[in-house]
């Protein structure tokens, strides 16, 4: 079944089967494996990517139901090769992770949050984040990080989706 | 993890939509896919069509209708979050919103994707059925309604017919001037499945006495329960705690609790109490701190 996706502001046209996760699409079929198969049932959150900047599991949505929307994954957020997002810098910063598995859907959960509400409280953040679970940092550095972030995106003047 | 094939089609109204449900061959409606899509990863279900009504329009809307406020099904949950008119006139179906799932969640499911998959600890099920809320299908060429009371039937199961799509639901609107809401909800983690969850809605006079009270309890029984024994025990009372517990330990004495690996029945049964009496303490306050008029 033909589907056009627009992924990270470049469109493509593909042939899937129905079946096929958007998650499974985005990994197998345009190498954007940023976006990590985890629970594949929509409870660990490690799939999450943005539509239309809202977050959005990617495992429980299928390509075919994903045409016409503005998809976003961790490979979209850097402003040029080799630069990072503020909130990725951020993260790096507090090390805001450990193994790695779950960072990109934080990103991605912390990107959402911050485009909507530029001043989260700790709850909200934590609110935030706990849709996304992570083994291994006890998650006081990742919610450091988008408290960080948050911080410097306050006090910047970036143009509008420039990051 | 990956779901069985099938086939994907979708309609450009409901119309269409409808026309293919009746045409049989196994098909499901699917709207946001956050029930329908776990349950097809695991190959739980296995439809061999998928009716996708996700964008009609003519199914997302929340508008007044008379004495109620209804709510198309393809609504999704993240702008029910933030609409005003739920907020104000069902304030009970907002309060409840952040417990649904995550923001990820919300942001694809729709209010008519969870009736729909009438899951027993679900938040806008109990909801419905608290407030009595009536549900409203398309099958064929005729539409027809029920209340939430006979919708639900047990856990995962409805009384809606296999060829028919839910179009919306209306809650009822307390035209009281002083409501008040309250819901508490234990689960393992932070939105998992309620272990057990209790709502209450309650409207007070002018001296602070009921004129009405509803109460609900999800997660603990095959599909939520009103209790409406406690409801009219407590009318024309001030909701005072030692008396709110003593009706809500009654009223829950009668029924069956489920029971499996995550809560005993008797644990469900004791949690559902505490709740209740929490939810309506809070609604109490709620209501005495709005304004009259």
């Amino acid at each position: 079944m033909r589907v056009d996706l627009t992924v990270n502001g470049e469109t493509y046209a593909l042939d899937v089967e129905p079946r096929m996760s958007l998650l499974d699409c985005l990994r197998e079929r345009l190498l954007l494996t940023g976006a990590h198969a985890g629970c594949e049932h929509g409870v660990c959150g490690a799939c999450t990517v943005l539509l239309d900047g809202a977050p959005v599991r990617s495992c429980l949505m299928f390509a075919v139901q994903a045409d016409g929307y503005d998809i976003t994954t961790i490979e979209g957020l850097a402003p040029g090769p080799g630069e990072l997002s503020p909130i990725q810098d951020a993260f790096c910063e507090t090390h805001g992770m450990q193994c790695g598995y779950c960072t990109p859907a934080m990103v991605l959960t912390a990107h959402a949050l911050l485009a909507d509400n530029p001043a989260p409280t700790r709850a909200q953040i934590v609110d935030a984040v706990s849709a996304n679970l992570c083994r291994c940092t006890g998650y006081a550095q990742i919610v450091e990080a988008i408290a960080l972030a948050a911080d410097r995106m306050r006090g910047l003047n970036w143009p509008e989706r420039g990051w | 993890m990956k779901p069985a094939p099938f086939e994907y089609a979708r309609p450009s109204d409901l119309a269409e939509a409808c026309a293919m449900l009746a045409a049989g061959d196994d098909a499901r409606i699917i709207a946001g896919g956050q029930s329908l899509v776990p349950l097809m990863a695991m190959r739980l279900a296995r439809p061999k069509r998928l009716i996708d009504i996700a964008r009609l329009g003519e199914l997302s809307f929340v508008r007044q209708e008379h004495a109620c406020v209804a709510i198309g099904a393809a609504t999704r949950q993240c702008v029910l979050e933030r609409e005003a008119l739920v907020r104000t006139a069902v304030p009970l179906l907002a309060k409840v919103m952040p417990f649904i799932g995550h923001a990820a969640i919300r942001s694809r499911g729709t209010i008519g994707g969870s009736l729909a998959n009438a899951d027993p600890a679900a938040e806008i099920v109990l909801v419905a059925v608290t407030l009595g809320a009536t549900l409203v299908y398309r099958d064929g060429t005729s539409s027809a309604e029920m209340a939430a009371s006979d919708f639900f039937v047990g856990p995962m199961m409805t009384a809606l017919p296999a060829t028919a799509c839910l179009t919306a639901v209306r809650f009822p609107v307390w035209r009281d001037a002083r409501i008040g809401v309250g819901f508490h909800e234990v689960s393992a983690r932070r939105s998992d499945f309620a272990l057990a969850a209790a709502a209450a809605q309650v409207a007070l006079d002018d001296n602070g006495i009921c004129r009405r009270l509803a109460l609900g309890v999800g997660g603990v029984a095959a599909r939520p329960l009103r209790l409406d024994a406690v409801a009219r025990a407590l009318a024309g009372t001030r909701a005072e705690e030692a008396a709110v517990r003593e009706v809500v330990r009654a009223a829950l004495a009668e029924i069956k609790p489920l029971s499996d690996l995550h809560a005993s029945a008797d644990y469900r049964r004791r949690a559902a109490a505490h709740l209740s009496v929490r939810a309506i303490t809070d609604a109490y306050h709620a209501a005495a701190g709005a304004d009259a008029g």
